[in-house]
């Protein structure tokens, strides 16, 4: 399907290689309020190309470490680089035109259309005063025919259902023409075939992409590589069959799990406690 | 897009020409539009003036400056409303809703009667210092607040009810009759009085930030879906919004010290606009400003002719012409999907 999946047990196993390697890296980063630790010591490099999956419970620390990478939050400790400088080095804006987010839920009270949305995604890219080029158009373009909005380009964003709605989300974040996408949650709320779909298109991207999940079998599925976080802390890192076992599973969520493996990917099945004696 | 921007704006123009043109020959004295071209041709130095220096002075130093004030005041209420709805993300957000308004009246108040200054200090000086500082007042309160959308407009609110018990108590305690008349008249908004001073500092006033804000058209697009999604597009957030904030409130200041709290302009033609341009800034910024410069040019027309020679203060008739003609577009500008 793609490059990342052949190559993905080679660059799981290279870690060394990591500091000259190009692609976002955070490197030992925390993040703290005045009385809470929400993220400790986390290292994590997105290499080009690749899918990882970020997984832990609610409250580990996934949205925040996404929000680092971004930029959208200065860490109190460690450093975010972008091909070895650091994101306030590369500047708000040049950061913008490598690296898009996708949130959990966008929401606007403003009458758009979902070609304007995508087209949101050309300002990083534009000059103020300077009109819509055939550059913008033509990312634009591609950005709604790659996610199967083309037909709704006209129709109003606040008529779409919530699948389409992070279908223009994710062509808006295409239009800014990023190398490395970060989506949090994006199949949350969804229905199976459309979390299944929107899948589909993120890993059939040509782009680095870094994806907090919260269904296991999914990260299995759709990533190269996995990033556990338990209380802000990086408990298990590694490909879905190295990662996900049934001892990781108990303790990082608390239940128990059988893990069977099928030709690819792992399998997990939950088990229902214990009856009480 | 943008082809279709420039025939609306040539429309808007010729459209605001003809109010202003139109606007100078109503009232008292009969003027008619050959009277009107003479005389301004021959103050722009274009030829001589034939008309009578009375009937030269209704029209040169009497009614165009009003006309052009409304004009000016009008495009710039109109427009700091459009920026002020974007940026807090607020449809009710307005240019008085960072207190510049209620500052101002207490500022005109302590000049006009509590005699602060002596009688060195103008009204309008008055009034300019007062929303400055409500201005500060809402900005210093708002950061120490963590600076967020909701904030700014939670200080707002906190300012604009302080400014308000102020100038409400300082008339009540210390204002007789005819100066409590006469500072009511100007608090809901008059053009009444106005001259060549005013326009020329309102419209340079309005000509800067007009520009500011047109340089931000694109970053304001990008507040759509939040200001932690505009950091996302590449928008460096605290600062946009420190520079539109600090634009809009010089521009608002300015604006309500020559004419007062002209209220409804800058919360409706927004909306209105809107319906017409669509949400994009690069088309809602101009479009807007005209579109509210055009509306108070008919509105304060209307104030002063209507129940002649009483004179209404136009804040008054811009709501009560605006809310039916807003009622209207609403209903046209609801979107078939």
């Amino acid at each position: 399907m793609n490059d990342s999946t052949a190559g993905r047990p080679a660059t799981a196993e290279s870690p060394a290689t990591a500091e000259a390697a190009p692609g976002l890296r955070a490197d030992h980063v925390g993040r703290r309020t005045h009385d809470r630790l929400i993220l400790d010591g986390v290292t994590l490099t997105l290499r080009p190309g690749e899918t990882v999956g970020l997984l832990g419970p609610n409250g580990s620390g996934k949205s925040t470490l996404l929000r680092l990478l971004a930029g959208l939050l200065a860490p109190s400790a460690g450093v975010v680089t972008l091909d070895g400088r650091t994101l306030p080095q590369v500047g708000r804006r040049a950061t913008a035109r490598r690296i898009a987010t996708v949130e959990q839920h966008a929401h606007t009270q403003t009458e758009l259309t979902v070609r304007e949305v995508v087209a949101l995604g050309r300002i990083p890219h534009r000059r103020a005063w300077s009109a819509a080029s055939a550059v913008d158009t033509r990312a634009v373009d591609a950005a709604l025919e790659r996610t199967g909005l083309t037909d709704r380009a006209g129709q109003s964003w606040h008529t779409l259902s919530g699948g389409e709605r992070q279908r223009a989300q994710i062509a808006r974040a295409l239009a800014q023409e990023p190398r490395e996408l970060l989506l949090d949650e994006p199949t949350n709320h969804l229905d199976i075939q459309h979390q299944l779909d929107l899948l589909d298109l993120v890993v059939g991207l040509p782009i680095a992409t870094l994806i907090a999940l919260h269904d296991l079998n999914l990260a299995a599925m759709y990533c190269d590589r996995l990033l556990v976080l338990r209380e802000g802390h990086v408990v298990a890192e590694g490909t879905p069959a190295d990662v996900l076992t049934p001892s990781l599973i108990k303790r990082v969520y608390g239940v128990r799990a059988d893990v069977t493996h099928d030709p690819g990917h792992p399998v997990i099945r939950f088990l229902r406690r214990p009856p009480k004696p | 897009m943008s082809a279709r921007l420039l025939p609306l704006l040539a429309g808007g123009v010729a459209a605001l020409l003809a109010s202003v043109a139109f606007a100078v020959t109503i009232g008292p004295a009969d003027i008619s539009t050959a009277d009107v071209w003479a005389a301004v041709s021959a103050h722009l130095g274009l030829g001589e003036s034939t008309l009578p220096p009375l009937r030269d002075g209704i029209v040169w130093n009497l009614r165009m400056p009003r006309t052009l004030l409304a004009a000016v005041c009008g495009a710039g209420l109109a427009l700091c409303g459009a920026v002020m709805q974007s940026l807090l993300r607020n449809p009710l957000a307005d240019p008085f809703v960072l207190g510049v308004s209620s500052g101002a009246s207490t500022g005109a108040v302590a000049v006009v009667v509590l005699g602060v200054g002596g009688g060195a200090v103008s009204l309008s000086a008055g009034a300019f210092t007062g929303a400055l500082l409500s201005f500060g007042l809402v900005l210093a309160l708002s950061h120490s607040l963590g600076g967020s959308t909701d904030r700014v407009v939670l200080s707002g609110v906190a300012a604009m009810q302080l400014f308000s018990a102020l100038t409400s108590f300082t008339v009540l305690t210390s204002a007789d009759a005819e100066t409590t008349r006469g500072v009511l008249f100007w608090l809901l908004g008059s053009l009444t009085g106005a001259g060549w001073g005013d326009v020329l500092l309102c419209a340079a006033v309005l000509a800067a930030v007009l520009a500011v804000c047109l340089g931000h058209a694109r970053t304001l697009d990008a507040f759509a879906f939040g200001e932690e999604a505009a950091a996302a597009l590449g928008v460096r957030v605290a600062r946009t919004r420190l520079v539109l904030l600090c634009a809009v409130a010089l521009l608002t200041a300015t604006l309500v010290s020559c004419a007062g709290a002209i209220g409804f302009v800058g919360l409706v033609l927004p909306h209105a606009t809107r319906a017409l341009t669509g949400p994009g800034h690069v088309r809602l910024l101009p479009v807007t400003a005209l579109a509210g410069a055009i509306f108070l040019v008919w509105v304060d027309t209307a104030a002063r002719t209507v129940i002649d020679p009483q004179e209404v203060p136009v804040g008054v008739v811009t709501s009560l012409i605006g809310v039916p003609a807003f009622v209207a577009v609403l209903h046209r500008g609801r979107r078939k999907t």
